[in-house]
């Protein structure tokens, strides 16, 4: 009856021999914040490329609040209220940082052809709506820089800002960020953690994708743990943390590149690992 | 002619609408606001203002034609600027909407005796089911693909033209009604309309369904994440475009007072092409001078003969390699107001 807002259920993906995801089924409730973790190439970008609509899954299903969303593409995935972030900056960079924002605004402000050859009241409205809500969210995510100017010049860590305050223009109840934090300094780091924080308090639930383990730890509700493809734990940051196949595939280990190579490696060696 | 393509203004920035806590927005100064819109205005205004005090300077019947055509191409950069600049789909066979609208409105007022402006709807139906048809299919396709099949689209009209009898063959239509009393009158409506087509065109790209092309042109998954339809936002540009393009080519056979194949082959729709790289693409005054002088040029470099073409091909390669990005290209600078 009460359906939670989103629920993955027998996710699986393949690229012809490639299984990018191998069963996965986790749900997120309203406002919760889960995070999807997991080893490179384990499948947590593809996994929201299912969820959003980019790809489509081989078998499983997609719910959001128990409407089957399978297959849909991503703008009817978006107008149902679930933004995403790009885990490779997906700007607009030729445009302005406050154009790159209004793109969130895009489904709800109300203007038509005629209202922009004209610029009858209603064009000026909506327009005035769309730049409010834009500054709006670029004050919420704390951009510092300018706001007028092409989105490209902005440095790297303000460009994860305005990619956020987009999503956010969308006013989804659904966010999926992927790796927001990757690349970013240590202040950087700690400012993510405390919007990512104060976008749950605004009644958006949250999926990250990411990294760094303590702020996995810190933020989530609940943590997903990928291992190629498969689920090998599904529980609060406590629990699994302690799980053992956890342990073996990715904690306990620096998220540095060459370790994971080695998780990975030693996990191939002889697990059937099931959800 | 009353803004820039890219980045415009919205009518009104709300600096004082949210509040900014911490930081603030940093812009551009209120001098060089205030000097831009200045140029921005300017410039729309000093366009139209030459295009009027021309014939007054020289109204020979050749110059008046002369400039008349390059009004009318002015109209078909605006229009081709949509698809390409604003939304980033390579199309190599614009001409052919030109050549559907000339063609309608030829065919329609010469067997029906119908006056041009009777056919307008016509031509307005027409050239909106020729963008759909020619558009369902292609835009589907990756841009490189796209670009091959609009080139393909372009030769089909043509060739379609010169093999059916109703538009009279290879010799085409002729004795076409005009749509005025005389050159003059007919070079002054040419001009109010291709402004009226400019204006509507940089509108366009100041809206909502503007920024969507952007975004298209920009990064078309983003724009899907952000509840962008960009299937239906691609097919807009191209009806809007294929709009433009007939409309100027019910003006193109009123002026001729006759239409055939070879005015619309492939070289036409790279001129067009080339009008909109050479100003800008995404930039609405860029691509107006751009048309202007990839229409003029040719009728300026008359007296070296069969060299014309060479030397206004030397001449834009030079001016693509000192400017690539056009000669006045779209600012990605939002004005603050
Ligand atoms: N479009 C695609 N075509 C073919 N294979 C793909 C495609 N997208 C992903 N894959 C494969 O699917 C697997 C999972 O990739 P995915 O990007 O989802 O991993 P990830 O967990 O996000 O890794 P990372 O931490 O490096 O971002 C990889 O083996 C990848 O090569
Ligand atoms: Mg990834």
């Amino acid at each position: 009856m009460n359906a939670p807002l989103l629920s993955v259920e027998g996710l699986r993906l393949a690229f012809g021999g490639v299984v990018a995801i191998d069963g996965l089924t986790f749900a997120v409730g309203e406002a919760e914040i889960v995070s999807v973790i997991g080893p490179n190439g384990a499948g947590k970008t593809s996994a929201f490329n299912c969820v959003t609509g980019f790809y489509r899954p081989t078998a499983g299903s997609v719910r959001l609040r128990g409407r089957d969303i399978t297959g849909l593409r991503p703008s009817a995935v978006a107008a149902l209220g679930v933004a995403r972030t790009f885990q490779n900056l997906r700007l607009f960079g030729e445009m302005s940082v406050l154009d790159n924002v209004r793109a969130g605004t895009h489904l709800r402000i109300r203007q038509n052809v005629l209202d922009a050859l004209l610029h009858t009241p209603r064009y000026r409205r909506s327009e005035r709506e769309s730049t409010e809500q834009a500054h709006h969210w670029l004050d919420f995510a704390g951009l510092r820089g300018d706001r007028y100017g092409p989105a490209r010049a902005l440095p790297y860590g303000e460009q994860r800002r305005v990619e956020i305050a987009r999503a956010l223009a969308r006013r989804p109840d659904l966010l999926l960020l992927d790796e927001p934090a990757a690349g970013l300094n240590h202040t950087e780091k700690a400012e993510m953690l405390d919007l990512i924080r104060r976008i749950r308090e605004q009644g958006v639930a949250i999926v990250l994708i990411e990294h760094d383990m303590g702020l996995v730890m810190d933020v989530s509700q609940r943590v997903v743990v990928l291992n190629f493809g498969r689920e090998i734990a599904d529980g609060p940051p406590d629990e699994v943390r302690r799980d053992p196949q956890v342990v073996e595939a990715y904690l306990g280990r620096d998220a540095d590149e060459a370790e994971i190579e080695q998780a990975r490696a030693s996990v191939a060696g002889g697990r059937d690992g099931g959800a | 002619m009353t803004g820039p393509g890219g980045g415009a203004p919205p009518a009104e920035a709300t600096s004082e609408a949210a509040p900014a806590p911490g930081g603030g927005r940093r812009g551009a100064g209120p001098r060089s606001i205030a000097s831009r819109l200045m140029e921005n205005r300017w410039a729309g205004l000093a366009g139209l203002a030459v295009a009027l005090l021309a014939p007054f300077v020289n109204a020979s019947p050749y110059a008046l034609s002369v400039m008349t055509s390059a009004a009318i191409f002015v109209m078909l950069a605006a229009g081709l600027n949509i698809v390409v600049g604003y939304c980033g789909l390579l199309d190599l066979g614009y001409i052919a909407f030109f050549a559907v609208g000339a063609y309608t409105s030829g065919v329609l007022s010469t067997r029906l005796g119908l006056p041009l402006v009777a056919t307008l709807p016509a031509v307005l139906v027409v050239t909106v089911i020729a963008g759909l048809v020619i558009g369902a299919p292609t835009l589907r396709l990756r841009s490189d693909y796209l670009a091959i099949v609009t080139l393909g689209f372009g030769e089909i009209i043509r060739v379609t033209a010169t093999n059916l009898d109703v538009t009279g063959g290879p010799s085409g239509i002729y004795g076409i009604p005009g749509l005025t009393e005389g050159p003059v009158s007919f070079y002054y409506l040419t001009v109010l309309v291709v402004a009226v087509a400019v204006i509507g065109a940089a509108r366009l790209g100041r809206s909502r369904l503007g920024r969507a092309w952007r975004f298209v042109r920009e990064d078309e998954d983003a724009a899907e994440a952000m509840g962008v339809h960009t299937y239906k936002v691609k097919m807009a540009a191209y009806v809007v475009g294929a709009i433009w393009g007939g409309l100027a080519g019910v003006l193109f056979a009123a002026h001729l007072s006759a239409v055939s194949p070879g005015s619309f082959t492939f070289l036409q729709s790279a001129l067009v092409l080339m009008a909109v790289v050479l100003g800008g693409m995404g930039s609405i005054r860029g691509v107006v001078v751009g048309a202007v002088i990839v229409s003029l040029l040719p009728e300026l470099l008359r007296d070296l003969a069969d060299y014309r073409y060479v030397a206004f091909g030397v001449l834009l390669i030079i001016v693509m390699l000192v400017r690539p990005q056009g000669l006045w290209p779209a600012r990605p600078k939002e004005v603050a107001k």
